[in-house]
């Protein structure tokens, strides 16, 4: 442990070499997170938001600057099963049941079958999904199978939860839903949430702290802290608190983002 | 259940086009008969005798009919002379073939989705593999094999196996490459080993490519013993019943072969049918 907080990144670049030439996905890229924070980045598409999350998971590679997860390098990060993530679709395995989804990173990770029920059977009433645990992903909603990829996620209980656009498929009254559970399982588990959206509501309802970034290239443009409690009932989106927080995170976003492209 | 109407109704138009060709292809036998005899003959004696000729160019369908059921109800099975005596022979090299061809099909498979080396070199000769004519080949392949010690129901399985594990490699090259970048990488963060990756991703997710192969291959496997039992002489077999049919011009024999082939073929792809929909069906995958 060199270094404090869960994610510390200082110049961080990243340039894909594609067949149109080089791409700048993140340029200059410095951030810190401490544990326990919930912190969303939030930007239009193409502004290496899912690209920095990829890269604090070691699934992308930087060209340049340092990165520490947890204290490590990602890679040990990663070998050391330092954190969960969830896709923008859920991906559960058609053929196996609720329950067996949930169990695959247990499997994999080689815990003993007794751990893993229990485990198994932990994280599902966490999402609220106690009594779908024999079901096959196709008799659930969608709203239902994106619960249950958080589940998988959480079962090794990782400090470190990265979603990348998690509800992005989802209609608003079920995000909604979501969002509210999602918040109340931050507060109950403590964990460090890094939570990649591009809808302003959803940053602002969720986040302890803000990331605005913009495209081409890549890069942060402005952190905001959020003033708003930790206890957020879903009408908090009409106080005055958090409509100032949106219009600063709207701002972020048009200073940094031409709409006229 | 509601199939059953249109299966009937085409299975009724093959008839009635089988029996018109019979009468058709028959007729010429009965007028050279007739003129030979020096009697005119019209349609009226015509049609029915075309259907009850003992060397008929084209048997009429009720006669093959009878002729598979005197050969597997009215014989013992023991007899050489009963259909389901020779459909074992060919069944048994069938199923043998089968199983060696996709073992084959699938280890390739697999080597070719691991190994870069073998994905560039081997798919081309998978491929030129199945334009060799079969037929052609199928003599030479018993030959060397009974060479070297191999004969009987090894070598016809071989013939078997070289035609099935193609349908297996291919569909099973695309199966175990169906996962999609996203599933790879939550295997990733996982930090799981190559072998939990293929045993609890690749290999599953290629279970409806294996079964959609395995229908392929069961038929083909079936050719490929009927094809095996030609050239030998062999003592049994449909493929012998057939050859046999042809040297003494005994068309039902040569009919009833073909249509036991015919059946045995449906009830194996059917078989695997219902082990797809046993293993697949309750996960939503059988479709």
């Amino acid at each position: 442990m060199t270094r404090a907080g869960a994610i510390v990144a200082s110049s961080l670049d990243l340039v894909f070499q594609t067949n149109d030439g080089p791409v700048h996905a993140l340029s200059n890229v410095d951030l810190e997170v401490a544990p326990g924070e919930f912190i969303s980045f939030i930007g239009p598409s193409g502004c290496g938001k899912t690209t920095l999350l990829r890269v604090i998971a070691d699934l992308e590679q930087p060209t340049g600057g340092t990165i520490a997860v947890n204290g490590m390098t990602p890679r040990e990060a990663r070998l050391n099963r330092a954190y969960g993530y969830v896709f923008q679709a859920a991906g559960l395995y058609p053929w196996r049941t609720i329950e067996k989804n949930v169990r695959l990173p247990l499997e994999v990770m080689g815990y003993p079958a007794q751990e893993r029920a229990e485990r198994v059977s932990r994280v599902l009433d966490l999402v609220g999904l106690g009594d779908f645990g024999r079901m096959f992903p196709w008799q659930l909603s969608g709203g239902m199978q994106q619960r249950a990829s958080i589940a998988r996620a959480l079962s090794f209980d990782a400090d470190l939860l990265l979603m990348d656009e998690p509800f992005g498929a989802l209609d608003e009254i079920v995000r909604d839903h979501l969002n509210e559970q999602l918040l109340a399982l931050h507060a109950r588990t403590g964990k460090t949430v890094c939570f990649v959206t591009h809808s302003i509501p959803e940053a602002v309802y969720l986040s302890t702290k803000i990331v605005v970034m913009s495209p081409r290239p890549g890069r942060i443009i402005d952190v905001i802290e959020s003033p708003l409690p930790t206890e957020r009932p879903l009408d908090i989106r009409e106080s005055a608190a958090f409509l100032e927080l949106a219009g600063r995170v709207r701002e972020g976003l048009r200073a940094g983002h031409s709409y006229d492209e | 259940m509601r199939s059953i109407l249109p299966i009937a109704a085409i299975c009724f138009a093959i008839v009635t086009v089988w029996y018109v060709g019979a009468v058709g292809l028959n007729a010429k036998w009965e007028r050279d008969q007739a003129s030979r005899a020096g009697v005119e003959i019209g349609w009226a004696e015509i049609i029915p005798a075309t259907m009850s000729q003992d060397r008929p160019v084209l048997p009429a369908p009720h006669q093959v009919a009878v002729e598979i059921w005197k050969t597997t109800v009215e014989k013992r099975i023991t007899s050489k002379r009963s259909l389901v005596y020779h459909g074992w022979i060919t069944l048994s090299a069938t199923l043998l073939g089968f199983v060696m061809g996709v073992g084959l099909g699938i280890l390739l498979a697999v080597g070719i989705v691991h190994n870069r080396a073998m994905d560039l070199s081997v798919m081309p000769w998978v491929i030129s593999s199945q334009t060799v004519p079969i037929l052609a080949v199928a003599p030479m392949i018993i030959v060397v094999l009974y060479n070297v010690g191999i004969s009987g129901i090894v070598a016809k399985a071989a013939i078997s196996a070289y035609l099935s594990f193609f349908p297996v490699a291919v569909g099973m090259v695309k199966g175990l490459r169906a996962p999609d970048d996203m599933q790879l990488d939550l295997m990733r963060t996982y930090n799981a080993s190559a072998w939990q990756v293929f045993w609890k991703l690749r290999w599953p997710s290629s279970l409806p490519y294996l079964f959609a192969s395995l229908k392929v291959a069961i038929a083909i496997a079936l050719v490929g013993a009927i094809i095996g039992e030609l050239p030998t002489g062999s003592q049994g077999g449909f493929g012998a019943r057939m050859l046999n049919g042809s040297y003494y011009g005994q068309v039902l024999i040569i009919w009833s072969a073909l249509f036991g082939a015919a059946i045995c073929a449906a009830l194996m792809v059917g078989a695997i049918g219902v082990a797809q929909r046993a293993v697949l069906g309750r996960t939503g995958q059988a479709r």
